[in-house]
């Protein structure tokens, strides 16, 4: 059975809660188990918001130190506040612009989602840009097309946010301009 | 009926499920994190299954636990949500109803803030559920949490009591692949039978019923279907592990994961009070050394009662604050197994973002218009987004719902009685003030209290997640007004602003305190809605832009605290951030040197 264990990390505002929903309802149409752990209430409001999502065979819905798969981080300081939750050989997506810092071992897909956003006119579009660019590498457990999939399940009766989310996605997976 | 697909649940939306489920007809709850969203997913489901229920926002929690009693003692099932702390405010009646007992099921969920992520303390719901002498269901996942709702609605009929079902945070917001069961129709009608002697009880009856409520209990600790369960049975081992709730999921993950099946027997419970007493017995004649996991008191360890052997809370074993985290668990188990302890990774010290008002929030312009006009004020205020005021420097006291307005009048007194009058200025939500200002507002007036109350009305509940107030009104009744309720606590000045028009809202607050220092309470309804409300629609709004003029004062960034203006270091000057400023022009206002202006469209 596939496993993995995410970290989706960023701030209250940058629709954190929509791409980890996105990402557990396509383990649910590959088949597979998920839990996954959110933030609501007072933190939400500005704040570091961070979700866990656990893909496969687990109980407990959160991911600890030292045990995730991936971070993916919709704040370039976000990287640094959460790394210590992957695991040895874990990788990050990031939203930055610049050089990321990641010191030894460090792995990284990087893009630079906030000015990209602003060009699409869509400064909400960042998580999917980060979502997109995440899944460019392929070592997700599930393929830009799957998530593509979800995103027409979940937005359906609303073509005009359906249209926007998938443009953003496409963006962030290099398949769209 | 065919195989279906499992859908993505929330805890809560699970929970809710499991109600609606087994024939729950009427719902009340007062929104509170992490309970908010109970009951929005029970009419979610209500509304998808086409069931006949009542599903309401309660004014307070009091309030909507007894109109779910009222229903459970007509006979129908019946459900009252709310979180820790709000099951303070409906003590009252709990206490009682216990007693009284139930006809129709009735599930009390309060929900556990272990952390606090998101309350005034980490109170344990379990320890109310003893003291009122009631069976406590403690679910470990949403899934379960679905389970034990239908559970404690047969709990509740088969023996006569209220049944709380007490979920953690990190329950209600886990989300979890759940495949819905088919709505199960009782055909019940209400049916109240008037029996005084039960249900207006007089002191006499109560011990009667006290009595009986003991025996009822006793029977309830030998109930088969709430008994723990023994995941290895054979173990072959002189140590168990105890565990309920999300602590319970943890440690199975970390069991799982560290190979640690064979050194210990590990329990599942699911009733933490009353404790099964054949379990209690087993234990202890059974098990040499005994580690208990639960949040956040030492509930099921006290009950266990031997210091000797049992580790958990009250012996020191297991932390007695703060949630406990699976890498926490993973420790303590490796310690109790003998193993050696892992070393966690490093964490970063959260430096990070603290949270704050959002960018355009009403608040913001309130309280900074409130220090401007009573800047040596003392500044009471309350529970919900406003309390990120305390950034601002216009929070002093955040105690509890409606505590803004008992407290600037214990300040008035208290400083009247010394002869150094203040000036004093209290700031209440909305739904805080309907939930439960209005008492401490006809005490302030009757007992001549002098003191400025703005009660920050954004037409929502907005920290919980936008929920209506008693001023929007429902389908079926009617809008009840905030300043006609001020009028009728008798206070003689009331006026309403927009705070996003700084310069006037300044004015009136002045005003107000004026009137407070000579004649009493006066009142000033901040009125301006919430911008994360998707209910309301938001013109959009020029944004915001600092030209050269700036003179790096960071007035805006410190005193005013928006999040969309930002100092930049390297230039001195400050930066509007055009990826969240919502273009309330109030920081035009703010600016000393007027260097903002209001600039190109929102995108």
């Amino acid at each position: 059975m596939i496993s993995q264990q995410l970290i989706i990390s960023g701030v209250g505002g940058q629709g954190i809660l929509f791409i980890t929903r996105l990402l557990a309802e396509t383990a649910i149409a590959k088949g597979v188990p998920v839990l996954t752990s959110e933030t609501h209430g007072m933190a939400q409001r500005g704040g570091i918001v961070i979700s866990h999502l656990k893909v496969g065979a687990f109980s407990s819905p959160l991911v600890r130190p030292g045990q995730a798969d991936v971070l993916i981080a919709l704040k370039p300081e976000n990287v640094q506040i959460h790394r210590s939750f992957l695991r040895p050989g874990g990788w990050i997506a990031a939203n930055a612009g610049g050089s990321l810092f990641l010191g030894e071992n460090g792995e990284a897909a990087s893009i630079d989602a906030d000015t990209i956003a602003m060009q699409l006119g869509n400064p909400q579009a960042v998580n999917l840009i980060v979502l997109g660019r995440a899944l460019a590498t392929g070592r997700l457990f599930c393929s830009p097309d799957e998530l593509d999939r979800a995103i027409r399940q979940r937005l359906q009766g609303k073509p005009a946010q359906m249209e926007e989310a998938l443009a953003a996605l496409a963006i962030g997976t290099g398949a769209g301009r | 009926m065919p195989e279906q697909q499992p859908i993505l649940m929330q805890g809560n939306m699970a929970m809710a499920r499991g109600l609606v489920e087994n024939g729950c007809v009427v719902a009340a709850s007062y929104p509170g994190t992490p309970a908010s969203e109970i009951l929005s997913a029970i009419d979610t489901w209500r509304k998808a299954e086409g069931t006949n229920m009542h599903v309401e926002w309660a004014v307070n929690e009091k309030v909507a636990f007894e109109i779910a009693y009222a229903a459970s003692q007509a006979g129908l099932r019946a459900v009252t949500a709310m979180k820790q702390v709000g099951l303070n405010v409906a003590s009252d009646p709990l206490m009682s109803a216990a007693y009284l007992g139930t006809v129709g099921g009735f599930v009390v969920i309060s929900a556990d803030d272990p952390g606090p992520h998101s309350s005034q303390t980490e109170q344990d719901s379990r320890l109310m559920a003893m003291q009122a002498k009631i069976p406590v269901l403690d679910p470990s996942s949403p899934a379960e949490a679905r389970d034990l709702a239908g559970l404690a609605f047969q709990m509740s009929e088969e023996f006569g009591v209220p049944v709380m079902l007490r979920p953690t945070t990190r329950v209600c917001h886990a989300c979890q692949d759940i495949v819905v069961r088919p709505v199960l129709d009782l055909q019940r009608r209400a049916d109240f039978r008037k029996d005084p002697k039960r249900w207006a009880a007089t002191p006499m009856y109560r011990y009667e019923l006290h009595v009986k409520l003991n025996q009822t209990l006793s029977r309830i600790a030998a109930y088969a279907p709430s008994a723990p369960r023994c995941l290895n049975p054979a173990h072959g081992n002189r140590r168990a592990v105890v565990a309920s709730g999300v602590s319970a999921a943890h440690a199975l993950e970390v069991i799982n994961a560290s190979g640690l099946w064979d050194s210990f027997a590990f329990y599942q419970v699911i009733q933490p009070y009353p404790l099964h007493s054949a379990f209690v017995e087993d234990i202890r004649a059974a098990y040499d050394e005994v580690l208990v996991l639960e949040e956040t008191a030492g509930v099921m360890e006290m009950q266990l009662r031997d210091h000797q052997r049992v580790r958990g809370k009250l012996s020191g074993y297991v932390p007695e604050a703060g949630e406990l985290l699976p890498e926490e668990i993973e420790r303590i188990l490796g310690r109790f197994a003998g193993r050696p302890v892992p070393e966690l990774p490093e964490a970063v010290p959260a430096a990070g973002r603290r949270p704050t008002l959002c960018p355009g929030c009403p608040h913001r312009a309130s309280f900074y218009a409130i220090k401007k006009a009573a800047p040596q004020g003392i500044y009471p205020s309350d529970i919900g987004c406003y309390t990120l005021g305390v950034n601002l420097g216009g929070v002093d006291t955040v105690l509890c719902m409606g505590a803004a307005i008992g407290q600037a009048a214990g300040f008035y007194q208290a400083y009247r009685v010394a002869g150094q009058p203040r000036d004093i200025v209290a700031t209440i939500g909305d739904s805080t003030f309907f939930h439960a200002g209005i008492p401490p507002l006809i005490d302030a007036v009757v007992q001549g209290a002098r003191f400025v109350l703005v009660i920050l009305d954004n037409s929502t509940t907005a920290m919980t997640g936008n929920q209506p107030t008693p001023s929007q009104g429902t389908p079926s009744g009617k809008a009840v007004d905030i300043a006609s309720v001020v009028a009728g606590c008798g206070v003689e000045f009331c006026r309403s602003a927009d705070p996003l028009n700084l310069p006037a809202f300044t004015a009136l607050v002045k005003e107000a305190l004026a009137f407070s220092r000579e004649q009493g309470v006066a009142v000033v309804v901040a009125k301006s809605p919430c911008l994360v409300d998707k209910s309301m629609r938001h013109a959009k709004r020029p944004q915001a832009s600092v030209d050269a003029a700036c003179t790096g004062c960071r007035l805006c960034t410190g005193q005013f605290e928006c999040p969309a203006l930002v100092y930049d270091e390297a230039g001195g000057k400050v930066a509007v951030d055009t990826m969240i400023c919502s273009g309330c022009g109030v920081c035009l206002d703010v600016c000393p040197v007027k260097a903002i202006r209001q600039g190109g469209m929102q995108p």
